[in-house]
């Protein structure tokens, strides 16, 4: 198992009291593809921060486990996570605008990223990332090295993001959101990338979307999540049988091409979900 | 309002990003126009809402061009809806200091009942009306932001991909409720997007765009038909198609 989460609860501490975020998510990963999907607010990118410990400091966080790859995550020191962070999981945020730094050239990030795992001469690390930039199928990896995050568009940032992460060769890929920055045509040329490198280098991959048709294209098994909880994890290929209806609703919602619809079906929240 | 683009020109200094588009759209109907970033599709949609003087071309409505610089008067008629309810509403502002900006600016009546009327127009409870934007959900703010485009009782709404920014769930909310105001009120709408199934969903007739030009113009029946012409329409036809079911 790649990551085992069992029974995690997730809270902050505010100036009205207690609001709790997550509350008793279970799940495994191994070498397979996992999506969570959810609405705004339904905890799944706290599940994904949590995992990395990078929760903010008022978050309280209690788990009967929460283990990457054997390691405890709640005791584990910050020089312990390290080794972790980047390094055996890597960590692809929504927008590229927010998470490249804009003053330094795209190839030298790529370099720092492959340089402070692996060490070497800064021009090796140079030629490593031009290749990783190759490899996330840039068409120009030289220019693009040499140009800066506002030079590029959404789509080449988001690749250079996923070049950045691969560099360090981690186990685990986990994207937040990776493409709700771009284009419908661009996001699915990115998700098709991850899947393709994550199938091809044997990794594990935690997609987080709140755009449940999509993911199930790109994963092996999908967790929905509502208001803090798992409320059913299903196979991708059976989701048209989801038994949820919240999951039903959530597909019944999207407004459709082929299937027009007069009116589109809107959820109706139950309060029995919460239980 | 009928609504007609003749041959739009419109260029950022030696840069023409919309080269040559042409639509009309007739009254009550909805035009939807799809396009990558980068397309042109939102620069048409400020330069009909008059936040863009830097164009050549006709855009008419009702028959009468559009001046370069439009009169207050314009701005009763048309009205837009931006994408991002986050950064378009006023953050040190209340929901009742936002919806009448515009009663006050041009002067009219019964401001108090007009703000509650709309508010109930776009299902919004009368309490959010001493509630600053940060206090309300992303689909709450964009009723808002709806709020105070009907408010100048509009004959012609300019939406730049109003539900981009929301949940798929509110998505759903808020297309309702522009499909139902646009009955009700007689409305006619442009909107821009990039996703097709929500153009297809709300507009009857669709513009493609691409690098400065309408490649195409079909209607939502034909798209879904795949009786299309242009490539990159069929491209993103299809790109769409086989996303929106599940694997």
């Amino acid at each position: 198992m790649l990551f085992e989460i069992n029974n995690l609860h997730i809270g902050f501490e505010s100036r009205t009291g207690f609001a709790p975020a997550v509350k008793g998510v279970s799940m495994k990963l191994g070498t397979e593809k996992l999506g969570i999907v959810g609405e705004s607010g339904s905890g799944k990118s706290l599940t994904a921060r949590a995992l990395m410990k990078l929760l903010p400091s008022q978050a309280r966080i209690e788990a009967d486990k929460l283990e990457f790859d054997g390691i405890d995550i709640l005791s584990a020191s910050e020089k312990q996570m390290r080794t972790i962070r980047g390094k055996r999981a890597g960590f692809i945020l929504q927008d590229p605008k927010y998470s490249l730094n804009p003053v330094k050239t795209v190839g030298s990030q790529v370099a720092e990223a492959w340089r402070a795992h692996k060490g070497g001469s800064k021009r090796a690390a140079l030629e490593a990332a031009i290749n990783l930039l190759e490899m996330v199928k840039i068409r120009d990896p030289k220019k693009v090295a040499s140009s800066y995050p506002h030079e590029v568009s959404g789509g080449m940032g988001q690749r250079v993001m996923i070049a950045m992460m691969l560099a360090p060769d981690p186990e685990l890929l986990i994207a937040d959101e990776p493409t709700s920055a771009l284009d419908a045509t661009v996001q699915a040329e990115i998700l098709r990338l991850i899947e393709e490198l994550v199938s091809e280098r044997g990794m594990g991959l935690l997609l987080i979307s709140h755009d449940l048709p999509l993911v199930s294209h790109f994963c092996d098994r999908v967790a929905v999540m509502y208001a803090g909880h798992v409320v059913e994890e299903i196979k991708a290929s059976e989701l048209l049988s989801a038994q949820h209806p919240y999951t039903r609703g959530l597909l019944n919602c999207m407004p459709s091409l082929m299937h027009p619809k007069k009116r589109l079906p809107v959820l109706t929240r139950d309060p029995e979900w919460l239980k | 309002m009928t609504i007609e683009i003749d041959n739009l020109h419109i260029s950022f200094g030696d840069r023409e990003v919309v080269k040559g588009v042409s639509f009309n759209v007739a009254k009550g109907e909805s035009f939807g126009i799809v396009g990558e970033s980068g397309s042109g599709k939102s620069t048409v949609l400020r330069a009909m809402a008059g936040l863009n003087n830097d164009w050549s071309g006709r855009i008419a409505f009702s028959g009468e061009n559009a001046p370069l610089y439009r009169p207050p008067a314009f701005f009763r008629k048309v009205q837009m809806v931006f994408q991002d309810p986050y950064g378009s509403l006023h953050p040190r502002q209340t929901i009742d200091r936002i919806l009448s900006e515009l009663p006050l600016v041009h002067g009219m009546d019964n401001i108090d009942d007009r703000i509650a009327k709309v508010l109930s127009a776009v299902a919004l409870p009368q309490t959010t009306r001493f509630r600053y934007p940060h206090q309300l959900s992303g689909g709450q703010r964009q009723r808002v932001a709806i709020a105070r485009a009907l408010i100048a009782e509009p004959e012609v709404l300019l939406l730049d991909e109003p539900t981009s920014a929301l949940d798929v769930s509110v998505q759903a909310e808020i297309l309702n409720l522009l499909a139902d105001l646009r009955v009700e009120r007689n409305l006619t709408y442009v909107m821009v997007s990039h996703n097709l199934s929500v153009i297809a969903h709300l507009c009857t007739e669709v513009g493609v765009m691409i690098d400065g030009h309408m490649v195409e113009q079909v209607t939502a029946e034909d798209l879904r038909l795949g009786n299309v012409n242009h490539a990159h329409t069929r491209e993103l036809r299809s790109l769409s198609v086989e996303l929106e079911e599940p694997a």
